[in-house]
């Protein structure tokens, strides 16, 4: 069967000589999606009540999982201040969360260094809950309304959605290393 | 399996320190998230300049997302018009039947209403839009319940400004960038809205609960006079909102006063109406000199008003 968009050139791309990935593009595109993952999750509706999986903290997951490295440590930094300008969270929400899940998720790695879709969805899940809880009780301190009800359809749907952001991300990986044309 | 580590940093000095560093970082960047939180939680309106940016820069790609919003909507309600107009269309019939004597008789309340209202010499308080514009995003995936206006300080827009939809009033802008604005949804629990019954002006407050409806409390106690069906309004009193705009109707009675549905749905109000915020002392019934004293002691809100106030002089 034929691969259908960015794998596909990819592949095309691969077997021609005198190309190589950008290093521009290798760098960037973690950052750039899940930038844009915080800002899409605010378009396709006017929501009345939260229900949108966090895009933005599930694409800093994916690419955790399945790069462990590639983003450093303090990455929640300047992602979660990206996403807090955008989320309606108080300013800070994100940053701190952020950095604490990539703290924990080194932590999680170094204990149990065994990997497979399960262990990582499972892993994944805790994070989510533990976030999206986080992140209603900051909120809740900023003036919003807390309730286990009101969060729930969210914590679903984002423990549900999560393994598709994860092949979204991994898509974006192969045009991370699409061998672009290189002089010399 | 376990992986073969690749991220072992071995005998190699510089990794070891590079990893450290790294460590450090991560926990330097935990402890700065926590100032951050605890400024901004201090201070709401502190990094406003920041998301004010952030929003300012998305204008495009959210005109973009509402049109397509609108019309998927639109789409939406052409494919089921399809399944029932047979019956919609009969029912309809039967109604605009109703409406037509309704509307003589509405014609002629509105006309005694003019009269009664010329010979108390109230004036017709209707506000001049200040802009129209998309809500464009909103904060879906946070508890809180905020949205982004394609339209910021270039077209006038100023915070406090109450923000409609035909359907009822929406929200209230509380910051405002160069193209983009951040409207507080009526549902957020931040949100309280001074309201009364349509039908007999009791007051009660109008708070968000944050999945779509508000919280009535009555302002007077007692036994529960509300009923499922009783239609709100913005009451007017302490300014800001417009008197009369619809707010909500009743769904469900609670102990000291009710849950109420939002008329003006967000999810399907993508063209608003910013509004100029209502100002009691603004009123022509009142004495026009005293305005822009008392605004100034509300200066937090309406310095958009005082401004506009001195541009009329």
């Amino acid at each position: 069967m034929k691969q259908f968009g960015i794998g596909r050139v990819a592949g095309k791309r691969s077997q021609q000589i005198s190309r190589a990935p950008s290093p521009l593009v290798a760098y960037l595109t973690p950052w750039a999606t899940i930038v844009l993952a915080s800002y899409l999750g605010g378009l396709p509706t006017i929501a009345t009540t939260p229900w949108m999986p966090p895009l933005g903290f599930l694409a800093l997951l994916a690419w955790r999982q399945l790069h462990p490295g590639l983003l450093p440590i303090w990455a929640g930094v300047p992602l979660g201040c990206i996403d807090d300008m955008v989320s309606g969270q108080p300013m800070g929400s994100a940053i701190l969360t952020w950095s604490i899940t990539m703290i924990a998720l080194e932590l999680i790695e170094f204990r149990w260094p065994w990997r497979n879709f399960l262990i990582e969805w499972a892993v994944a899940a805790g994070m989510i809950v533990a976030y999206i809880l986080a992140a209603a009780l900051i909120a809740h301190l900023a003036g919003g309304r807390f309730s286990l009800l009101l969060i729930t359809p969210q914590l679903l749907l984002a423990v549900v959605v999560y393994p598709v952001v994860a092949r979204c991300v991994a898509r974006a990986d192969t045009f991370r290393l699409t061998r672009f044309w290189a002089w010399g | 399996m376990a992986p073969k580590s690749k991220r072992r940093t071995g005998y190699s000095r510089r990794a070891q320190y590079s990893d450290f560093f790294s460590y450090i970082a991560g926990v330097a960047g935990v402890m700065a998230g926590l100032a951050v939180l605890l400024g901004s939680l201090t201070d709401h309106a502190e990094f406003a300049w920041a998301r004010s940016a952030a929003s300012d820069i998305a204008v495009p790609i959210g005109r973009l997302a509402a049109g397509t919003r609108a019309a998927l909507g639109h789409a939406g309600e052409t494919v089921e018009g399809y399944f029932v107009w047979g019956s919609q269309n009969a029912a309809l019939r039967r109604e605009v039947a109703i409406a037509r004597v309704r509307q003589v008789q509405m014609a002629g309340m509105a006309d005694e209403n003019r009269r009664l209202k010329a010979l108390l010499q109230l004036s017709q308080a209707q506000p001049r839009p200040v802009a129209s514009a998309w809500l464009i995003s909103s904060t879906a995936s946070s508890a809180r319940r905020y949205a982004t206006l394609s339209a910021g300080r270039m077209h006038g827009v100023g915070v406090g400004m109450p923000v409609v939809s035909p359907l009822g009033l929406v929200g209230r802008v509380v910051e405002v960038g160069q193209l983009s604005a951040r409207v507080l949804l009526l549902t957020d629990a931040e949100s309280v809205v001074p309201v009364r019954r349509a039908s007999d002006g009791i007051p009660a407050f109008a708070t968000g609960r944050a999945d779509g409806t508000l919280q009535l409390r009555l302002i007077t106690l007692g036994v529960n006079p509300l009923h499922v069906g009783d239609s709100f309004v913005a009451s007017g009193s302490g300014g800001l909102y417009w008197p009369g705009t619809p707010i909500a109707v009743v769904a469900s009675l609670t102990h000291d006063g009710a849950i109420a549905q939002v008329l003006a749905d967000p999810a399907n109000s993508e063209m608003v109406v910013v509004q100029p915020e209502w100002n009691p002392v603004a009123d022509g019934t009142l004495a026009p000199e005293e305005a822009p004293s008392v605004s100034g002691s509300r200066s937090g809100h309406s310095s958009g008003h005082s401004a506009k106030a001195k541009h009329r002089k």
